[in-house]
């Protein structure tokens, strides 16, 4: 588990960051907590020529309200995302699912911003992103642009960051008086998902106003649930749900691996958006 | 100064080991801390195919990496390629192929060994590994059992022409009591591959050490002293030039009670550069080179009357060998073939075992080694049999054990399990489970069709432990002794040092033996120091495995520990000036019988026999008691799980509500140890049950070899255990005690499973595959009712 060697270069702000991927060339690779990179290395999956550290940038690191947006910081560790009080209170959804990542040692040093970026198929926190319509802000040598989360999610481990840019923050709408739930379904507690549905809704008068919905590792990348969201309007009761869910597999084409087949896969869409839907609006 | 109060015995008191205050700061000496000057570090390059022909390779472009010292192939390294061993030819005409360190001219696992580089730093040796030229021509791959022993399937080793190992038949009589059974129940049971995954990765340093012709070992190995003899014989090193250490060991299972391939490459590389030589595992190696265990099918048949009375078993095992032959991988299965039977009487016990070469790594011991397999098929025989005859699990178990009253009782298989009390644990376990209130709920839970469904599961099982009475071993044509052995010294300062043949990887006998010997010397625990797990000072012994610390090694403490009163007891009546049979020995001091004020403490016995000044004729110097103690029979621990297992049937996922062990170990020398060791062992049999599984795609590659896909269970992902005791001392054992290391792992994973069958049973489920995985689970409950 020793991975080949490669140049380090710790930066301490966006340009630094910035210089040393475009001095890196194609090899370059942005080291965050080292979540998923470390492992990636030391398997030897992969070999880049140069990392190049941004976990020490103060300026990409904080979670602050910003035109009536939180904005997570990409260097943010979903340690500190999942205890921020305005996370907790405005995007509840977020810190739910964040608090279901590994265990609190990888959670002290992976980064919310990180996860997002390595858009593992199985990760939890893409779903989130996309069913809470986040933006992404994405610094480059041309400066910074921002992308909605329907357009980041590009593919396995394939976003709409460039190889010379860096994400530097991820903005989420506040859903402050939603209610939220995040039903994760693996093997062992520190498992990877076999599928997530992440889960937002707005109760009206004893009824679903609004819903959101995202699901993870039912296919290459996180899916929103548009036709759900829909079909939840004016649920009222448990069998609104499970009729609204039995669509959650709809048009879904998953992948099959040791955990599911693409029979089980779709079959846990439908019961997990069911009982995300459920847990979320307390609806019997 | 008196003695007549008593001091409460160190022996049953749950005190807190010795050895974790430096195992927790991190005070431990682990194989790969090890740092000697001038160490060269190994790295192996290993197949990528599970079979096929090497038809190049050339290590040289190897040697012009930086920092590298050297590199070879099997051709290259010639005589030093050793042969690694088996000690257990199980049967006359098996097959046992030669398995050279390095493959000279064949891969047959994914893993097998090709090629070493030999580096001044370890980051050197693995890079330059990718220098090595090496071309393969794939061969055909063998890895389903049946297909291999099929006509016409491609031998794993072509000069035997054959992947049957050996065939091994026990017993008889089956068949004719068959014949007047009213109900016969059989089924295929699956006992699927495991890893044993330790928590320490194997490593090994070899070094010559300069000042002689002595070659010292240090490995993280279970058995420092049966390497040593291996090692002496692979290699040709007189054993007498061998030192091998155990230093801190971090977990074993059984997955380094081995010769190791990378033992003997360190070993040699070491003498033939003449300079130490270390090698670490990745758990990437880890996962593909160190033994595997379990894997085997099952076929098991049972025979009853209406009224449940058992008439008779029939076993029928294929259990897959792997790719080689390891140190006793042939004899696994018939670890578990006595106990088979287990604790129910019956007529007649038919046994049969294929071994099977395929194109996979090796399989060998693994925590119960055998013992798991067989409580596994007796357990889920008995339940399938239970609900065919439509009878209670527990009354069936209740109807055909063996009474408390009957033994000692010598069971179909021909053991004679010496004590036991079936009884009694399973009504404590009811106790402390609630079976009725359990069965209410499930039937409530049946009744209204809930997606969460409510199972039980049982398990009164029974396994052998304390491997072994050497003339059994011999019996069963196994290369070596069951014995253990001890020396106790008491030294001129008063101080005790126990030395012990058995080598502690995580149980805690530095705890555990000073408290048999304090109980027996009066001496403090804390002034025990316990050595063990280096043949230059602790010279003789049979290492750690089989639970057989305690059941063996512990008589040679109490045997050595009486030997040494009796010669201190000489030495004290010279001293006091009376006869040895007037003196009484209370709490370390002997005393005269009824004359309190003439008394010596076993310390100034210590030091009068140090100084020789005035010892009785005829005694020699020191304070010494040693004692060699092959056992007179195996140990049976015994007791009743209960298992309350909820399925969700929406999605198939199982959790474990409620899980109660009562074992009856026998005499509990540390209860709180006792408790751990049941604690881990559930952990790993539960694991089993539905959690672990090691699979390999049909070209031999494996589906699931890294920590993140072949999943262990961790704390959140297990209940909280409800363990309780009965103690019903073993009559064989002079302390009384049984062994308890394997005893939570052979009884846990029957109880599982039995309870998920039993949650879905009313569904039509009759067998759920290991692991009983959500999707597999769910897969089964979907088969069931498209059967309706």
């Amino acid at each position: 588990m020793i991975p080949a060697a490669f140049e380090y270069t710790k930066a301490t702000t966006v340009a630094e960051a910035l210089a040393a991927l475009q001095a890196g060339g194609e090899d370059a690779k942005v080291l965050g907590g080292g979540q998923s990179l470390l492992p990636v290395l030391r398997l030897r999956l992969n070999a880049p020529s140069v990392l190049v550290d941004c976990s020490g940038i103060d300026e990409i690191s904080g979670i602050r309200e910003e035109g009536g947006k939180v904005v997570i910081g990409a260097g943010a560790t979903h340690h500190a995302v999942m205890n921020n009080a305005l996370v907790k209170s405005s995007v509840p959804l977020l810190a739910q699912a964040t608090a279901t990542v590994a265990d609190p040692q990888i959670r002290h040093r992976g980064t919310c911003g990180g996860s997002m970026v390595h858009a593992d198929p199985r990760a939890d926190l893409p779903p989130v992103a996309l069913a809470l319509d986040a933006e992404f802000q994405i610094a480059g040598s041309g400066g910074q642009r921002t992308v909605k989360a329907a357009e980041f999610f590009q593919g396995p481990f394939e976003t709409s960051v460039g190889p010379d840019e860096i994400l530097v923050s991820v903005s989420f709408p506040k859903y402050d008086g939603w209610s939220t739930h995040y039903e994760k379904f693996n093997r062992t507690a520190q498992a990877w998902s076999i599928v997530g549905v992440a889960a937002a809704v707005r109760m009206d008068g004893g009824k679903i106003a609004e819903a959101r919905i995202g699901l993870t590792n039912v296919g290459g990348t996180p899916m929103r649930a548009s036709a759900i969201e829909q079909a939840l309007v004016g649920a009222s009761s448990l069998a609104d749900i499970e009729a609204a869910a039995a669509r959650a597999s709809d048009g879904l084409a998953p992948f099959a691996d040791d955990d599911a087949d693409e029979e089980f896969r779709l079959h846990l869409a439908r019961v997990l958006t069911k009982r995300a839907v459920a847990a979320a609006s307390g609806l019997k | 100064m008196t003695a007549t109060t008593e001091t409460p015995s160190a022996l049953g008191r749950p005190i807190k080991r010795k050895e974790d205050a430096r195992l927790l700061h991190g005070q431990t000496n682990w194989t790969d801390n090890i740092q000697l000057p001038g160490t060269v570090h190994m790295a192996i390059l290993r197949s990528p195919y599970a079979h096929a022909k090497i038809t190049k390779l050339d290590v040289s472009p190897a040697k012009n990496h930086a920092n590298v010292v050297n590199a070879f192939g099997a051709a290259e390294l010639g005589d030093l390629n050793g042969s690694i061993p088996c000690v257990w030819p199980v049967t006359d005409d098996i097959v046992m192929p030669a398995f050279p360190a390095l493959a000279p001219d064949t891969v047959r696992q994914v893993g097998d060994c090709v090629a070493v580089v030999l580096a001044t730093n370890p980051q050197s040796a693995v890079d330059a590994l990718e220098d090595i030229v090496v071309q393969y021509e794939p061969l055909p791959v063998v890895i389903d059992m049946e297909k291999a022993i099929a006509p016409g399937a491609t031998p794993v080793h072509a000069d035997a022409g054959t992947n049957v190992c050996y065939v091994y038949n026990l017993g008889g009589g089956y068949e004719e009591v068959k014949a007047k059974a009213d109900v016969v129940v059989k089924r295929r049971f699956i006992n699927q591959r495991l890893i044993p995954a330790f928590m320490e990765p194997r490593s090994v340093v070899a070094a010559p050490m300069g000042m002689s012709d002595e070659i010292t070992v240090w490995s993280a190995t279970q058995i420092p002293h049966v390497l040593r003899v291996l090692l002496a014989l692979v290699t040709g090193i007189p054993e007498n030039n061998l030192r091998v250490v155990a230093p801190d060991v971090g977990g074993g299972f059984g997955g380094k009670l081995q010769c190791y391939r990378e033992e003997v490459l360190v070993v040699n590389l070491a003498r033939k550069l003449g300079r130490p030589v270390k090698w670490t595992e990745t758990r990437s190696e880890d996962m593909l080179a160190t033994h595997h265990g379990r894997d085997q099918i099952q076929d098991i048949e049972i025979a009853a009357t209406k009224d449940g009375k058992l008439l008779g078993l029939n076993v029928e095992l294929i259990a897959n060998m792997g790719a080689y032959l390891q140190i006793i991988t042939p004899g696994i299965p018939l670890l578990g073939m006595f106990m088979y039977p287990a604790i129910y009487k019956m007529e007649a016990y038919n046994f049969k075992c294929t071994g099977v070469f395929t194109n996979t790594t090796p399989t060998d011991a693994y925590r119960g080694a055998g013992r798991p397999e067989a409580t596994y098929a007796i357990e889920r025989i008995i339940d399938e049999l239970a609900a065919e005859l439509g009878m209670d699990p527990l009354a069936l178990r209740e109807k055909n054990w063996i009474k408390h009253e009957e033994f000692p009782y010598t069971t179909v298989s021909g053991l004679t399990y010496d004590t036991g009390n079936y009884e009694a644990a399973t009504a404590k376990a009811l106790d402390l489970f609630g079976y009725d209130e359990l069965r209410a709920e499930q039937k409530r839970r049946r009744d209204s069709n809930e997606p969460v469904q409510l199972g039980i599961g049982i398990s009164t099982f029974t396994e052998m432990c304390g491997l072994a009475p050497s003339r059994t071993l011999g019996a069963l044509k196994y290369v070596a002794g069951g014995w253990e052995h001890c020396t106790i010294r008491v030294l001129p300062t008063g101080k005790v040092e126990l030395i012990t043949g058995t080598s502690p990887h995580g149980q805690g006998h530095e705890t555990a033996w000073s408290q048999i010997a304090s109980s027996i010397l009066g001496v403090p625990v804390e002034d025990i120091e316990v050595v063990h797990s280096d043949t230059g000072r602790a010279p003789y012994g049979m290492d750690t495995y089989g639970s057989r610390s305690l059941a063996v090694g512990g008589r040679a403490i109490k045997l050595a520990a009486e030997r040494l009163i009796e010669k201190a007891r000489v030495i004290a009546a010279h001293q006091l000036e009376c006869s040895p049979a007037d003196l009484e020995f209370v709490n370390g001091v002997f005393q005269v019988k009824g004359d309190a004020s003439k008394q010596q403490p076993l310390g100034a016995v210590a030091f009068e026999a140090f100084t020789a000044h005035n010892l009785p004729d005829g005694v020699e110097p020191t304070l010494q008691g040693e004692a060699t103690v092959d056992p007179d029979d195996f140990s049976y621990p015994h007791g009743t799980h209960l298992a309350a297992i909820e399925v969700d049937t929406e999605t198939g996922k199982v959790r474990v509500r409620t899980y109660v062990a009562v074992d009856d170990v026998g005499i509990q020398v540390n209860p709180m140890i006792v408790e751990g060791q049941v604690h881990g062992g559930l952990a790993q049999g539960i694991a089993q049950a539905l959690y672990e599984g090691a699979f390999y795609d049909e070209d031999g590659q494996p589906l699931n070899a890294t920590l993140s896909t072949y999943l262990i269970p961790a704390a959140p992902d297990l209940p909280s255990f409800i363990t309780g005791q009965t103690v019903t001392p073993s009559t064989t054992h002079p302390l009384g005690t049984k062994g308890v290391g394997e005893a939570g792992t052979i009884a846990s994973t029957p109880a599982i499973i039995n309870g998920v069958v039993d949650a879905l049973r009313h569904l039509g489920v009759t067998e759920v595959a290991m692991p009983a995985t959500p999707m597999t689970v769910w897969k089964t409950i979907q088969a069931a009712k498209g059967g309706k």
